[in-house]
């Protein structure tokens, strides 16, 4: 069951095309990262499933309906672009950014009475906004992004900005809320972030969708079957050990203990490796590399030059 | 509730509770006050004397006129022909000529003015003295002296023989094309920089994430509108009450003020005796009576409500206008370029206004008044002179809310654009591009 469908959506600015075709399933109770660089086009796609502008192309289908706005009120957004009215007492102002979000007077106040003693701000309800230190502003931009329990929980680039407390505890919240039931899009151009919370990915450079779906499948379709091993001994004799099954990238040597890459060839196994490498050296660690995100959309963004245009690869 | 609702309450809420509503509603009166006040102040002490030729064709009145060194009245044996050849030579306000009612045998008064005219100061102290002089020969029955003043009607005319309607008239107009102006500016400028607030704050998008672009703009528009009803109610009910509470308390040394004390002294010479007391109550309540008299005479009804309707469309429109500004720009640096154009047409209002009141139903009254940019403060100046043909004002009417829808639309589109814009340098070219968004 996916919560959103986007179906060949195109969004075209009068000097540029901001969206070129982007089609993606984001599957219910994931985690989705949508990444890419600056520029990429995430942010109109984030902000057309949230209804401020229209494509021009495509269409949207929100938990088996065409989107509408009525939706609106089951979507948490926090913007890239986000903020608070200064001058607004916080309590007065959290309630009014719940009410728009189709809760009545008596029910915001139940549930913001529970998140404010949750992060600890009961005693700031009546103080403005502009008085609040930057840390408790963004706990309250938390707070009336999840207070109506959103199905969809949009973050566009949800760590920026926030100190390293309040992201942790932010994304601790963002866990326990996917435990809940809800699907959480982040949008960001820093990969490494997210990296790590994300189930399913999109990457998108360029207006256009590079490569997308779970990031179990990703990691293994584009795994390299190479493997860092740390070791003790002559770097001749674990170069004599491997054979034509196997690629010696890089040796070098790193506290006392050499570590080198090596690649499988040939259909063999890492137990392969083991076995040949297991009489010459003292072996210290053998992990197999993972490629990073930053690593595959590099690849991808390469590939994509080389062969002239943008060809996506559908999962 | 609704969600336009909710965002009309917000925007209401958080002005009213503001300082500076509670301030402006305190000093609004006594602001509005000043400028129409200041001016008579100005002018009844103003140290050059005022000179009026009088022509007595009855040879009844003209001897009991006061000759002081601020109003001198000069009764001269001259025809009112004659006197108006000689009026560009010789350094006259004006000509007061006074006839004999052919059936009645009342005066008739009439003051022939140059470029301004004759203030309250001489007009009461005509009154003042022609009533003085018909008491002496009436006797002083005060009830049947009453009933005379009631009848003692004076006609201003300028120079040039067209007819000129006395300062109610005219004040009626200014008053409210002042009042539509002055509340376009200040709350139109209310919805620029609310708009330009949740660009700088950056609550924008969080905003338009609930509600669409428009709501916001709309509900903006509407909740400034009630801020400034709401204001405008209470310097009303302010100005009412300070007015009466202090024409109560004063009513004695106001009245003494405003009519000329060499008048007071003679009439008080004249009714010494008898109830002076009376009739210097009676000259007070007198002048009120002018004034409601000459209210009255407006077409009251007509005039208030295109008061309102003016007044909210004229709002409506520039609001709109001013909300397209806010979202376009991004800080209150930029906001010149684009508030010129915007006020250039009210501005253009107040400056037409003079003419629109020597003639108002000259082209240019005609034309200004029913272009929608101007029509508001324009259309409101003619009213009070009567006149206006049905068919203008209803076109008014029309173009004014075809203006609003036109504004509205226009604006939706470049607000929607604008506030997600964020450190653009804006020009025309630019938002003429949103459009086609």
């Amino acid at each position: 069951m996916n919560i959103l469908n986007i179906e060949n959506i195109t969004k075209n600015y009068a000097a540029h095309t901001a969206l070129d075709d982007v089609s993606m399933d984001i599957p219910e109770k994931s985690v989705f990262g949508l990444l890419g660089p600056n520029g990429a086009g995430k942010t109109s796609l984030i902000r057309i499933i949230n209804q401020i502008t229209a494509p021009d192309k495509g269409r949207i289908i929100f938990n088996g309906q065409m989107l509408e706005p009525k939706h609106t009120e089951m979507i948490g957004y926090m913007p890239e672009e986000r903020g608070l009215y200064k001058k607004m007492e916080v309590g007065e102002q959290a309630l009014y950014l719940a009410q728009l979000k189709g809760l009545s007077r008596q029910e915001a106040t139940k549930r913001l009475k529970y998140w404010f003693e949750k992060f600890e701000l009961q005693s700031w309800w009546k103080k403005k906004v502009e008085e609040l230190s930057k840390g408790m502003q963004q706990k309250i931009q938390f707070i009336v992004t999840v207070i109506h329990e959103p199905k969809l929980l949009i973050m566009d680039e949800p760590f920026s900005g926030f100190d390293p407390i309040n992201a942790i505890l932010i994304r601790d919240e963002m866990l326990e809320l996917k435990a809940k039931g809800s699907t959480i899009i982040l949008s960001t151009h820093r990969m490494e972030s997210v990296e790590a919370l994300c189930t399913h990915i999109a990457l998108i450079n360029k207006s256009k969708k590079i490569l997308d779906g779970s990031v179990k499948d990703i990691r293994k379709e584009f795994k390299s079957d190479t493997y860092e091993i740390v070791y003790e001994g002559l770097s001749i004799g674990f170069a004599n050990a491997l054979w034509a099954g196997y690629e010696l990238h890089d040796s070098k040597e790193e506290d006392g203990l050499m570590k080198a890459r090596v690649k499988l060839l040939n259909g063999n196994t890492a137990n392969d490796l083991l076995g040949s490498l297991l009489p010459h050296v003292k072996i210290h660690s053998f992990v197999e590399v993972i490629p990073s995100m930053e690593d595959i959309f590099i690849m991808k963004v390469s590939e994509g030059e080389t062969k002239g245009n943008g060809q996506t690869i559908k999962q | 509730m609704n969600k336009i609702q909710l965002i009309i309450q917000r925007e209401f809420l958080t002005r009213v509770k503001k300082k500076t509503f509670i301030i402006m509603t305190i000093i609004g009166p006594l602001l509005m006050g000043s400028i129409f006040i200041l001016p008579i102040l100005l002018a009844n002490s103003g140290d050059k004397a005022v000179k009026i030729e009088v022509v007595d064709e009855t040879g009844v009145y003209g001897k009991k006129f006061p000759y002081d060194s601020l109003l001198q009245f000069t009764v001269t044996n001259r025809t009112i022909d004659e006197a108006k050849r000689k009026f560009k030579e010789e350094d006259y306000f004006g000509i007061l000529l006074i006839q004999q009612h052919a059936s009645t045998n009342l005066p008739v008064l009439t003051i022939l003015h140059g470029q301004s005219q004759p203030s309250m100061k001489v007009m009461m102290t005509v009154q003042n003295t022609v009533a003085g002089k018909l008491e002496e020969l009436a006797g002083c029955d005060p009830k049947m002296l009453a009933d005379i003043k009631g009848k003692l009607d004076i006609k201003t005319e300028s120079i040039g023989g067209e007819k000129t309607n006395a300062g109610v008239t005219t004040g009626v107009g200014y008053i409210s094309g002042i009042i539509i102006y002055f509340f376009i500016f200040l709350y139109g400028v209310q919805v620029m920089t609310g708009v330009i607030e949740e660009k700088t704050n950056r609550i924008i998008e969080v905003i338009i994430s609930s509600v669409k672009p428009f709501q916001l703009m709309m509900g903006k528009i509407i909740g400034i509108s009630l801020v400034g009803l709401l204001q405008f109610l209470l310097w009303i009910i302010l100005t009412f009450g300070i007015y009466f509470g202090v024409s109560t308390i004063t009513s004695r040394q106001k009245m003494d003020r405003i009519s000329s004390e060499s008048v007071m002294k003679q009439r008080m010479k004249a009714l010494q005796q008898a109830n002076g007391a009376v009739v210097e109550e009676d000259n007070g309540s007198q002048m009120a009576e002018d004034i409601t008299a000459a209210i009255e005479n407006l077409p009251v009804k007509l005039i208030i409500g295109c008061f309102l309707f003016y007044f909210l469309g004229g709002y409506l429109l520039y609001a709109a206008l001013f909300a397209a500004i806010g979202s376009a720009i991004d800080s209150e640096a930029d906001k010149q370029q684009f508030m010129f154009p915007v006020s250039l047409p009210l501005v253009l209002s107040m400056v037409v206004s003079s003419s629109i009141v020597l003639n108002p139903n000259g082209t240019t009254a005609v034309f200004f008044s029913l272009f929608p940019l101007t029509s508001p403060i324009c259309m409101m100046m003619r009213l009070p002179f009567g006149g206006v043909p049905a068919w203008q004002i209803a076109t008014s009417m029309g173009l004014l809310i075809l203006g609003f829808l036109a504004a509205t639309w226009l604006a939706a589109k470049i607000y929607r654009v604008g506030i997600l814009m964020y450190g653009k340098k804006v020009n025309y070219r630019e938002i003429a591009r949103w459009l086609k968004y």
